[in-house]
Formats: structure tokens, C-alpha cells, sequence
């Protein structure tokens, strides 16, 4: 039997209809808005000026504190301003903004496609070269790279884990990047290894993806430390949690991180970013990002400049049609509901998605039966329909005593719910206001 | 057979007695000595629990008031001023007069001002809707509609409109207790004096986006013009982050900002209704 997680899940249609689709390069336009706060933590600070000349993977800021990253320009030209602009949610960010002007790189970027298999940096440089780069996880939450690498004192990890579940319906862009560049990933991975000190390594990719599997599989000779996993398709095994679950078999402790457990998880496009950056000297200032939905005209995978316009992304495929509903950042189930088609990509981007009407609109809602289905399928052991109730009534102490800090919003509860209840939209309210709490108070 | 009934009833006489003097002498040894001043005070209280105070509810209230020096920043918006005099008169202190308040919506981004840019299908309460995105409009500082503060208020003094989608609020019912303004995300609601026979102007509106940023947005928003400084006797009115924003302790309620206004956002209250330039001209003709 195929290995997966223990607890809960669902399993969604996949809908990766762009899987068949080769990653094809996104022309560079002619504007770029590269947001400040592209990571989890303290937004970067600019050091560049209005009107100041930068090149493809210039330094333009740097990080303002502990948990935070540096930025690289994504083009070459002119600082046109920095100013706060809204990002995907309508929020305003410090971004800048940059007018194109031709497409001259930094000096010391390997812009060839040799792969560079021999790894000549020591654990030190390696992990000076991620911080230098910029890099965060690119799985999602964004979590700076180097930090992640770095486990606190006391704490030792024994095996990275690769993530290359992509277990969210109609993404693809890690799918072809895995199908694409398969030894550049492991070359990564084995960055990593030696930047944690670990022996052993663990790729787990979902089924559905025989093909990417096969791909990495024929350098299993070269690369013997590293095992790709075919795992069973069920989500959310791409979560840290489920997938340490699933490879290894061991649970993390409510509260606790990956490291507690002994592991590092560490998405494989993040894996192939750190390629980039200590073989090839290049800082990560692009990725590759799905631009899909049932109604689109095309489904395609663009390697994409970061700071590129949502909207301009639409419009190479074909523009928005008039049956769409709902623009999403990343997928559908924990992805972004895009309100500002203005908005820029990213670090993090890994799909623009397309809805339709019936796709997205919600149901009517009706009572709780009591079914148990969210407690079923929620992943971390949760009992979904009691944190709902309680983030409703603000019973802060019963919702930490429930654990909701565990709850990892994968919005399996939501989706499983024939109440059509809006479990997660309640719970997500009630754990930032019981982590709030947590750390206002005095550590022991 | 009787002798059996009358041992029962000595024994458990007996017993009663034995222990009544135990919880005597329990009670005398461990007792709790409060100041019964906070019973009276309670009672004087209006009960609401709605913690407008800062205080957990009216019984600690009482005993913050029955324990302070001075009763110096100690006020039941409930009960009002009548309440607080009695409360002082009880415990012998002195208390200055509070001006009553009232809570103000300080937006007017009803449908019809403020073109919706988004469809928002979601839970309906504004402090998911704040977590998941800026608002379904133009302007990122509005209420966001869908009613936080109408569930929020224990005194059922506020109701949304369903026109407007904004948020009413029923002056003789309200308290001024802030849970409302507690309960909204975006800090739409603040308590304002209620001003001499409930009149008063506020700015009604919160956007600190540039002027042609929040007029696009929203045709009743304040664009940071200056005109109302520029009109205000009294220096009553300030623009900051390209806002204003009326003081109500300078103003004076002469209207001239309200009349200066271009886009309206300053809402007056209460007053009578103010007659066309025309009309007073033909009158006085």
C-alpha cells in the first residue's frame, strides 16, 4: 500500500490541466512592482532610491531584523518609486517600482543550462549564500529559507524531507519543474543536506504525478541518499506536518514545529532555488507560476519575473473570460481570493486560477447535524465544528484548550461540511486571536 | 414503637445543633469582610454588564469605585451622570460632571456612494471579511457592512440599514458603552460628545487615501480639500494622513465646515433643517 498520512483529509478532483503544458519564459514587461513584504516576518528595507539604475538580481533591500529576507530586482532599469501599493488583498505594501529597460544581468549570474552537479561550497557558504539570495520556502507561508535550515540549539534534525506532493487541485508549476529539472532539484536538496548536516533525505511525490516520479527516479544511481516516495493522492499531504507523517511516520507534537520531530521540510521549488543560488550565483527573483481555470482559454506554466502584474498574466492567456467568478493566488483550497487584478506576483506565487460562478459561489448555509464529518477529515485532530462555535462566541480559553494554534487552515472542514457551514472563515478569526494572546503573555 | 420516633428525632435535633455551631464558628472565624459599600454601589448600578466601564462587569465597578481616591476617570455610560452623582453622594466623594456621549459612524460609503468592486459571499461578519481582504469597494478604511457592531451592541441601539448598508445608531437607546467600537475591525465607530440638544457634526468618513484616490472610490469621501480648516473659527477642525477631523471640545456648531464641505463628508445632526440662500432672500424680501 501506498504510503499517506494517518489523520483525516479529503481527496478533490485534481483538475491539473495544465500539466501538459512545458514551462515556457513570460516576456518582461515593461513595469515591475516588487512588494516589500514577500516573507514571513518584518518587511525588507529598500536601498535603493527613486531614479537609481539596478540589473536583473541587483540587491534592491534588505532585511530589517531577524525573520525577514532580502529582495533582488527581477529586471533591469529605473527605480521609478517606492510607494505603498495594494497587494492582492487591497492592503497596502511597500513596493518598488521599477520601469524596464532593457535586460542587462548582474555580473557573476551563470545564465547557461549546465547543470553544475559538484558542490564545492561548505555548510557555512551554503547557508550564506540562501540568506544572500533571498530565498523563502516556496511552498507557501514563505518562511525564510536560511532561518528554517538553521534548527535552534538543542535541536537536531535527522532527515529533509522534499515536498513534491503539490496535493492542491489544478497547480502544476512544482509538477513541471520536477518533470523539467529533475537533477538540479536533487543537486538542492543535497545543498540542503549538507546545510543541515542530515544523511538522509526523503522525496515524497504524490501518484498522480508518475511521470515527475519517473524523472527524478533515473538519477537514483548518482544521487543514492535521496529516495523519492510515490505517496498516495490525498489532500493536504504537502503540509509539513502530514507529509513528516507520511514519509517517516512520526508525529509532530501539538505546538511543536518539524524540528521536534527530527525533520526539515522543504518544498522542491525551493529546493531548485537553492540550486540556482549556490551553483549558479543566481538570487531568486523569478519562479515558475500556473496560470489555470476550467474557463480560461489556455492553461499554461510561465517561468515568471517576481513584481509581474496579475492582471498582464491573464492576458497571456488569453485574457479574463466573461464566465469567471473568481481570481485566485495559488489553489484552490488554500489559496488567495485575488480583490486587486493589479496586484503583482510574488517570492511565492505558484498559480493564478480562474473560477467560474458555480465553482465559487457559496451555498446556502443550514444548521450543524452533529455529522462529524469536519472532525473526520481534519488533519491535525481537530473538531472543527466545536472551534467554530467557540471562535463565534470568543471563548478564547476553551479554543486554546481545543488546540485551534494547531489548526493549519487547510480548509478540510470547509469543504467536507454539508452544512455548508463557513467552519475555517471562524476558526481563522479565533486562532490569530488566541495566538495574539500567546505570545502577550510573559515566557516562563 | 414511639420511643423509636422520639430517639430519631433527638438524635437528629442533636446533630442539627452540633453542626449549626460548627458553620457559626466557621463562619465568625473565616469571615469575609467586605465593605458593604460595594452592595449599595451595585445596587445603584444599572446591571447591564456590558463593560463600557473597563470594568468585568458592575459588581467590579462598584468595588474600583468603593477602593479609588478620587472618582476622577470613573464613569458608568450607562447609567450617565445622574447614576455617577449618586454613586458619589454615597461614598461621600466628588465627581465633575461628564459630557454625554454617543457613538458615531464616521462613514457614509452607502451602496449608492460607494460602488461595490467586489462580490463578497463569505461569513457574514466584518472581522472575517477584514481578515480576508480590504473591503468589496474602493476605499480600504470604510465599514465593511455586514454588521459587527449592530451584533456586538448590548442595548440593541444599533441596526443596519439595508438601503445604505451602513450601520444606524439609535441615540436614545445608546449608552456610549464602546463595545461597538471594540467590535468593528476597521475603527469606523468612535464616541462622540452628544453636543447641547444632541447636536453635533463629525467628519463622516475615515479614508486616509489621497483626494482623488478616496473621491473615485466613494463620492461622500473626505478628499483632505482644507476648506473646513480654512472656514472653522474656532480651530476646531485638523487634516491629517489627508483627513479631517472635528474636536469636539473646540467646536462650536456654527456649520460653516458643513456648508464648505464639496463632497459632503461632514454630517450634521439634529439641527434644524437649514434653508436655501434663496428662500431666506425672498423672506426677508
Amino acid at each position: 500500500m501506498k504510503k499517506t498520512f494517518a489523520l483525516g483529509g479529503v481527496h478533490p478532483h485534481d483538475h491539473k490541466i495544465s500539466a501538459g503544458s512545458a514551462i515556457e519564459t513570460f516576456p518582461v514587461l515593461d513595469r515591475v512592482y516588487i512588494s516589500m513584504s514577500q516573507h514571513l516576518g518584518a518587511p525588507a528595507e529598500p536601498i535603493v532610491a527613486k531614479g537609481d539604475r539596478v540589473k536583473v538580481g541587483q540587491l534592491i533591500a534588505k532585511p530589517s531584523g531577524f525573520m525577514s529576507a532580502c529582495i533582488h530586482s527581477s529586471v533591469s532599469g529605473t527605480v521609478a518609486s517606492i510607494e505603498p501599493y495594494a497587494d492582492l488583498a487591497g492592503n497596502l505594501v511597500k513596493t518598488i517600482i521599477i520601469d524596464v529597460d532593457g535586460d542587462e544581468w548582474e555580473e557573476g549570474i551563470d545564465r547557461t543550462d549546465t547543470v553544475v552537479r559538484e558542490i564545492t561550497a561548505t555548510k557555512e557558504e551554503i547557508l550564506k549564500r540562501i540568506a544572500d539570495s533571498g530565498i523563502v520556502g516556496l511552498g507557501g507561508a514563505s518562511f525564510p529559507t536560511h532561518i528554517k535550515l538553521t534548527p535552534p540549539p538543542g535541536k537536531k534534525a535527522d532527515y529533509l524531507l522534499i515536498n513534491g506532493a503539490e496535493c492542491e487541485p489544478y497547480l502544476t508549476s512544482d509538477h513541471r519543474i520536477m518533470l523539467e529539472m529533475p537533477e538540479q532539484i536533487l543537486i538542492g536538496a543535497r545543498l540542503m543536506m549538507k546545510a543541515l548536516g542530515v544523511t538522509r533525505c526523503l522525496f515524497g511525490v504524490e501518484e498522480n504525478k508518475p511521470d515527475a516520479i519517473a524523472a527524478l527516479r533515473q538519477f537514483k544511481a548518482s544521487y543514492p541518499e535521496i529516495e523519492v516516495v510515490s505517496l498516495k493522492k490525498k489532500y493536504p499531504q504537502g503540509g509539513e506536518k502530514q507529509l513528516i507523517d507520511a514519509l517517516i511516520g512520526r508525529r509532530v507534537p501539538a505546538m511543536g514545529l518539524p524540528i521536534d520531530a527530527g525533520a526539515v521540510v522543504q518544498n522542491c521549488g525551493t529546493a531548485l532555488a537553492v540550486y540556482e543560488a549556490v551553483q549558479k550565483n543566481k538570487p531568486l527573483f523569478e519562479g515558475v507560476v500556473t496560470v489555470t481555470g476550467d474557463c480560461t482559454e489556455q492553461q499554461r506554466n510561465f517561468r515568471l519575473r517576481v513584481g509581474t502584474p496579475l492582471d498582464k498574466m491573464l492576458d497571456a492567456v488569453g485574457g479574463l473570460p466573461d464566465k469567471a467568478m473568481k481570481l485566485i493566488s495559488g489553489g484552490p483550497m488554500m489559496g488567495k481570493a485575488v480583490a486587486n487584478i493589479k496586484a503583482a506576483s510574488v517570492k511565492s506565487t505558484s498559480a493564478l486560477l480562474v473560477l467560474t460562478e458555480e465553482q465559487t459561489l457559496r451555498k446556502l448555509q443550514t444548521q450543524c447535524i452533529r455529522c462529524g464529518k469536519c472532525v473526520q477529515v481534519c488533519p491535525m485532530g481537530l473538531e472543527p465544528y466545536l472551534l467554530n462555535k467557540l471562535a463565534k462566541a470568543s471563548r478564547m480559553e476553551d479554543l486554546e484548550r481545543e488546540r485551534v494554534q494547531d489548526c493549519i487552515e487547510c480548509g478540510c472542514c470547509l469543504y467536507t461540511c454539508p452544512a455548508q457551514l463557513p467552519l475555517l472563515d471562524n476558526i481563522r478569526v479565533g486562532k490569530a486571536q488566541v495566538i495574539k494572546i500567546l505570545r502577550s503573555r510573559p515566557k516562563k | 414503637m414511639s420511643s423509636t420516633i422520639l430517639i430519631t428525632i433527638a438524635c437528629l435535633s442533636a446533630l442539627g445543633l452540633l453542626l449549626a455551631a460548627v458553620l457559626y464558628i466557621v463562619a465568625q472565624k473565616f469571615k469575609v469582610e467586605e465593605d458593604p459599600r460595594i452592595d449599595d454601589v451595585e445596587a445603584l448600578l444599572p446591571g447591564a454588564n456590558c463593560g463600557g466601564c473597563g470594568s468585568a462587569g458592575c459588581r467590579a465597578f462598584a468595588e474600583r469605585c468603593v477602593k479609588a481616591e478620587t472618582l476622577d476617570g470613573y464613569f458608568c455610560p450607562v447609567g450617565g451622570n445622574p447614576v455617577m452623582k449618586q454613586v458619589a453622594a454615597r461614598l461621600g466623594k466628588e465627581i465633575a460632571e461628564a459630557a454625554p456621549r454617543v457613538a458615531v459612524v464616521r462613514c457614509s460609503g452607502s451602496l449608492d456612494n460607494r460602488p461595490r468592486t467586489s462580490i463578497y459571499n463569505g461569513e457574514k461578519s466584518c472581522k472575517v471579511m477584514a481578515g480576508l481582504y480590504s473591503g468589496d469597494t474602493g476605499c480600504r478604511y470604510g465599514c465593511l457592512g455586514q454588521g459587527d457592531c449592530a451584533v456586538a451592541c448590548p442595548f440593541d441601539a444599533i441596526e443596519m440599514n439595508p438601503r445604505t448598508g451602513l450601520p444606524v445608531v439609535n441615540e436614545e437607546r445608546c449608552t456610549a458603552c464602546g463595545n461597538c467600537v471594540a467590535a468593528c475591525p476597521k475603527g469606523v465607530i468612535e464616541l462622540r460628545n452628544k453636543g447641547p440638544k444632541s447636536r453635533r457634526l463629525f467628519v463622516s468618513c475615515i479614508n486616509q487615501d489621497k483626494g482623488g484616490v478616496a473621491r473615485k472610490a466613494c463620492s461622500a469621501a473626505c478628499i483632505g480639500c482644507m476648506k473646513c480648516v480654512k472656514v472653522c473659527p474656532f480651530e476646531a477642525v485638523k487634516v491629517e494622513n489627508n483627513v479631517a477631523y472635528i474636536d469636539f471640545n473646540k467646536c462650536r456648531l456654527c456649520r460653516k465646515c458643513a456648508e464648505a464641505c464639496p463632497t459632503g463628508a461632514i454630517v450634521e445632526v439634529n439641527f434644524p433643517i437649514r434653508l436655501p440662500k434663496e428662500v431666506e432672500v425672498e423672506k426677508q424680501a
